[in-house]
């Protein structure tokens, strides 16, 4: 454990709505380690949004950490206050988002809001400018000179995903948390933004939290991987661990989904079911009334967290 | 989609509620008003005149003697009547020329458009006053003046919902099955549009008491012996000095009224149509 | 740049058309009053042979049609003909009382949003919190209150129980005080009620967790990321108000006596000065245009996505 950069310990967040509470994210705990890339993977609402927001202690009004620690570099993130905690952020937690248009303010040009956070290290005006532009040729945006006047609707998708990286990247933070990076974008400028975040992490050494809904990228990207589902870890373990031989029957229907191009297979498999209503867990394991190999027992009672090999962890009843 | 009424929802909504409770009981008085009145509103006795609040008159006597209790008292229905009777043509105009604007686009939807700008080249007060002159003063014609003034608003809003509901696919399948324009717009749309209608409706309710008050209160409205709340105020600033109260209980009166309506559109915009905007 | 100016000068020709309109609807309704024009723009002891003058001043002896072109020409030159109560020139009635109406109207505004902005950006940011509670009941409880009953009620509590201002007309900055009040309460509500809305919605925006995230002060967040967006619709509906208030003047110059062009257009409707109403509402048009199409520009220049339209556009 010496070496975990950002270490979450037994983490629980719950919501409070108009309709009740919700246990959003529920006795969480992994571990990300020095320069390595650490992959959260999950359906939406699995609550792993929440545990990167968490983090950052960006979480909204009507949501609450009720439990458990952040551990990042010796501090507790959950008990700094909000000063201390801005000066965690950007410095040494940077973060991206899903959606690059949103995440640029649309009023600004977006060298302005680069330069904003490079600002915040004391660099005098001019030396910003001209580090803002270096980042820019960093994350390959051409015309960087140029581009530092462009406002955010000017920009494409992938060039604003770019933007938003060099902001983080600006003030060389240790961990950086990637939300969803490449969702709103199509293909090919995926697998240059993953590239991109690959460099990163060689470069700069940037350990990176990756929150993703596709394996397709865990496998492209992560060093290690925890599985969520309705709030709780289901399965943890380097990628190799796991692509080999998934133990959890929620992992491995995910794997099954995946398109494979090797085995020629006719068409996407999906999930049966939905994801759960939170509101409404079901009694046991969440899990039992889509799980193909549910038993008795899954319905009764929840199951423990079992051990399949070095590091590698499982939440069901069955063997795996 | 469409108008949600769930009577739990509803009733949890204390802002809601509160309107709901005031306008309860301002309806009784408006009902009830010859029986709890205990004068006539138009009975004068000079030789009462601008007496203080007493037993016989609760709200005092204005300077002709009258009850200005019963005067407020009856106020009430002439408060309500009016509201209820301008809402009810400026929506109809409204919700009328934006569906069909919406729902035709094209020329139809220039043209009417063009006509809620220019009923907006004027700040409302103005062009109701302006519409006043031409027609003389009385509260029919304020009736007319202000629902010509304020029918835009509801077009503006109903035009752009039925925009958007246009090339939803129910709408598009109800063509494919040969489904009438009418119907589609009656049948598909106009429910889909109810919420912001409601809303609209409950928050003018009370922007045009006010403005039929302030046009009687500037003497352009309902004439003597009307018991218009904006009129017992304007005559009674002449006699703030003697008679503070003729001045004092017809504003509370108006006021509770419209805190009722202006609440109770609040609750409803939270329940129905939060991100509503007018 | 010149796309803005290409967007202005598109806005000042839809602002003119509509000002033409009004025009036309000013003459139809002199056409319709009852009596002959010129009985009613001028005094009825003026001699025939000046009234034949008028006449041809006004070109009564030509068609309907061309006597409006003839009208026009002397409205836009600011001659609106002389007030039937006064005689005197409308146009100097009008200068004589504009000045404080504009004092009244933009002091208002100006108060308002003062208040409005830092009030509506901490509730907001506190939302839910008893702060923000009190807010929100206020302005629904002052947008309840007609203008004309808070003005009387001011009256009752500052002028005649504590003796503190005067209770009407002009005398001095101290009669300043209980009109602006009215003026500007009711409207301080709405204004507080839209920054508050607003800001709540730019709070929700993922830039802002953007914002933090680059480890900005939360200071730093609200004012210039949060705010700066804001301030864009409340900007719009500060030049969207502004006729308004002129309007509203009419009420609270009333009360108070104030000198000021809403007074005069109330004293003009009852006794039925027709050139000078005639003149105030032409001059309300021109303020209302011309103020709405300051708001667009305005607008566009603090929102690179609306400058962005404007560039699609043209």
């Amino acid at each position: 454990m010496e070496d975990a950069l950002l270490s979450v310990k037994n983490l629980s967040v719950v919501f409070k709505t108009t309709s009740g509470t919700v246990q959003a994210v529920d006795d969480v705990s992994f571990d990300v380690k020095e320069g390595e890339i650490f992959a959260l993977v999950g359906e939406s609402g699995c609550g792993k949004s929440t545990t990167a927001m968490s983090i950052m202690r960006l979480v909204p009004k009507n949501c609450t950490i009720t439990g458990g620690q952040i551990i990042f570099r010796g501090k507790d993130l959950v008990k700094l206050k909000e000063k201390e905690m801005s000066s965690v952020r950007g410095k040494e937690i940077g973060m991206i988002f899903q959606n690059p248009l949103d995440s640029l303010n649309p009023v600004y040009p977006v060298g302005i809001q680069v330069s904003e956070a490079v600002l915040l290290d004391r660099v005098p005006r001019d030396e910003a400018w001209k580090k803002v532009v270096e980042i820019f040729k960093d994350v390959k945006i051409p015309d960087p000179a140029e581009r530092v006047r462009s406002y955010p609707h000017e920009l494409s998708g992938g060039m604003r995903q770019r933007v938003m990286i060099a902001m983080m990247l600006s003030r060389n933070p240790k961990l950086l948390i990637a939300d969803e990076p490449t969702t709103a974008l199509d293909v090919t400028i995926q697998a240059q933004i993953l590239e991109i975040i690959k460099d990163l992490k060689d470069t700069f050494g940037t350990s990176i939290l990756v929150i993703t809904h596709d394996f397709g990228i865990v496998a492209e990207l992560a060093d290690r991987v925890a599985v969520m589902y309705a709030g709780k870890i289901v399965e943890i373990g380097s990628v190799l661990q796991i692509f080999e031989k998934p133990r959890h029957p929620y992992t491995q229907l995910l794997m099954e989904a995946l398109p494979k191009i090797t085995k020629k297979q006719g068409r996407l498999k999906t999930i049966p079911g939905s994801v759960p209503n939170l509101y409404e867990l079901p009694a046991g394991c969440s899990f039992h009334p889509r799980c193909p190999k549910s038993m008795e027992i899954c319905s009764k009672i929840a199951p423990q967290l079992k051990k399949a090999g070095e590091g590698h962890f499982f939440l069901c009843h069955r063997e795996g | 989609m469409g108008a949600k009424f769930d009577v739990k929802v509803l009733t949890r909504n204390k802002v809601f509620l509160a309107g709901l409770i005031i306008l309860f009981t301002v309806a009784v008085v408006a009902v009830f008003a010859d029986a709890i009145a205990p004068h006539p509103y138009d009975e004068m006795n000079v030789s009462l005149a601008l007496r203080a609040p007493q037993p016989q008159f609760p709200f005092g006597t204005d300077q002709y003697g009258r009850c200005v209790f019963s005067r407020v008292i009856y106020g009430t229905r002439i408060a309500l009547g009016v509201g209820l009777v301008v809402v009810l043509v400026e929506s109809l105009i409204g919700v009328t020329l934006g569906l069909l604007a919406g729902y035709y686009g094209k020329k139809f939807d220039k043209i009417v458009m063009f006509v809620t700008d220019l009923t907006w080249a004027l700040p409302p007060l103005v062009m109701a006053l302006a519409i006043v002159t031409m027609l003389g003063p009385s509260l029919i014609n304020v009736v007319i003046a202000i629902a010509a003034v304020s029918w835009a608003q509801f077009a503006r809003i109903v035009r752009a919902k039925t925009q958007a509901l246009k090339n939803m696919p129910f709408v598009e399948a109800a063509r494919a099955f040969g489904e009438g324009d009418l119907n589609i717009i009656l049948r598909y749309i106009l429910p889909n549009v109810l919420s912001p209608i409601i809303v609209l409706s409950t928050l003018s309710l009370p922007q045009a008491i006010l403005s039929t008050t302030s046009l009687g209160f500037l003497g352009l409205g309902a004439q003597p012996p009307s018991p218009d709340w904006g009129l017992i105020l304007s005559e009674g600033k002449n006699y703030i000095r003697q008679a503070p109260w003729i001045s004092i209980f017809p504003g509370i009166a108006l006021v509770y009224t419209v805190l009722g309506f202006n609440l109770l559109g609040e609750g409803l915009r939270e329940i129905l149509d939060p991100r509503l905007k007018l | 740049m010149s796309d803005l100016l290409e967007y202005a000068v598109r806005k000042l020709i839809i602002g003119a058309f509509v000002v033409f309109v009004v025009t036309v609807v000013l003459f139809c309704i002199m056409q319709l009053m009852p009596g002959d024009p010129i009985q009613l723009i001028s005094n009825p002891r003026i001699p025939p042979e000046k009234i034949a003058e008028l006449k041809k001043h006004w070109g009564l002896d030509k068609p309907v049609y061309v006597q409006y072109f003839y009208w026009l020409f002397h409205i836009l030159q600011g001659d609106f003909g002389t007030s039937i109560t006064t005689g005197q020139k409308v146009i100097t009635l009008i200068k004589a009382r504009l000045p404080y109406t504009l004092l009244l109207a933009g002091g208002s505004l100006i108060f308002q949003y003062i208040i409005a902005i830092p009030l509506g950006l901490m509730a907001a940011y506190k939302e839910h919190s008893i702060f923000d509670s009190m807010v929100v009941v206020s302005t629904i409880i002052f947008w309840s209150i007609p203008s004309f009953w808070l003005g009387i009620l001011l009256i009752l509590i500052f002028s005649l129980k504590l003796k503190l201002l005067p209770v009407s007309g002009y005398d001095g900055l101290s009669s300043l005080i209980l009109p602006l009040m009215t003026a500007t309460l009711p409207n301080l509500a709405s204004t507080l009620r839209l920054t508050r809305s607003e800001v709540l919605e730019v709070l929700r925006e993922k830039y802002v967790s953007t914002a933090y995230a680059k480890g900005l002060s939360e200071k730093r967040v609200l004012i210039f990321h949060v705010l700066r967006n804001a301030l864009i619709p409340v900007t719009l509906m500060f030049f969207l108000y502004l006729p308004w208030t002129v309007g509203g003047a009419v009420i609270i110059e009333t009360i108070f006596s104030w000198p000021g062009m809403g007074r005069l257009l109330w004293t003009a409707i009852s006794s039925q000065d027709f050139p000078v109403v005639q003149g105030i509402i032409f001059i309300i048009a021109i303020l209302t245009v011309v103020s709405n199409i300051a708001g667009d520009i305005i607008t566009a220049c603090l929102d690179p996505r609306i400058r962005a339209e404007i560039r699609g556009e043209s």
